[in-house]
């Protein structure tokens, strides 16, 4: 076969729809044999937090960020009608009617489809997120891994 | 045809019926023929692209009672 095609994503935002999105597309090119690479950054580190709570030392100004922001992929909200966190309850439900896979799934999915997972260590830093807090299975990197890997891609997506 | 595997991935949506059909289709040689089941209506055109485009054979399809089957044999 010839050399693999390659597919880039930016997971910039936070928000759940956004997150599915970016991971549909995930697991779809690498459906297609791609070689695919997710660049977690700023809220879209949130996808990959733990769920659980991990002891780990903190200033004050990271502990409210670590408060404030969704810890892991269920808990994100909807960038369009949220209404205060029952637009992501009624999302949830209309998703098991129809069968749609839970991000929680896609993401378990893309990891076991080969999908690389990378959050950026400037925002993870800027965050005061700690690896620890962070699902096992993802690389830390920066801009200049992200456009190697964009540099060869096929698709560069910025979500 | 040379149906060697069969896929049930009725009511699952998209990317699951795509994703299953590429899994099941890397377990078979050369030659060999996939049969997928799926009400993913998305996938009368997905799993049309994805065949056309990743080399393999979309060697039939029917649609019955809402369930299509698609027969693709591997590159």
């Amino acid at each position: 076969m010839t050399e693999k095609k390659r597919t880039t994503i930016i997971l910039f935002s936070g928000d759940y729809d956004k997150a599915m999105a970016a991971y549909i597309i995930a697991n779809g090119a690498a459906a297609y044999d791609h070689e695919v690479t997710i660049f977690h950054t700023f809220w879209g580190l949130n996808a990959l937090r733990k769920e659980e709570q991990v002891p780990v030392q903190k200033g004050f100004l990271e502990k409210m960020f670590a408060k404030m922001m969704p810890r892991g992929a269920d808990k994100l909200g909807l960038s369009r009608m949220h209404f205060a966190g029952i637009g992501p309850k009624l999302i949830k439900q209309v998703m098991k009617k129809h069968n749609a896979m839970p991000l929680p799934q896609l993401i378990d999915m893309a990891k076991e489809q080969g999908v690389k997972l990378v959050a950026c260590q400037m925002t993870v830093d800027l965050l005061g997120l700690k690896q620890e807090e962070l699902i096992d299975g993802i690389e830390f990197a920066g801009v200049a891994a992200y456009l190697a890997d964009a540099s060869e891609g096929n698709v560069n997506l910025f979500i | 045809m040379n149906v060697v595997k069969t896929v049930d991935a009725k009511g699952l949506s998209c990317p699951m019926s795509l994703v299953k059909t590429k899994k099941a289709i890397d377990e078979l040689t050369s030659g060999q023929v996939l049969e997928v089941h799926t009400t993913d209506k998305g996938a009368k055109n997905d799993l049309a692209a994805w065949a056309k485009v990743s080399g393999h054979k979309l060697v039939d399809m029917k649609e019955e009672n809402g369930v299509l089957t698609f027969w693709i044999e591997k590159a």
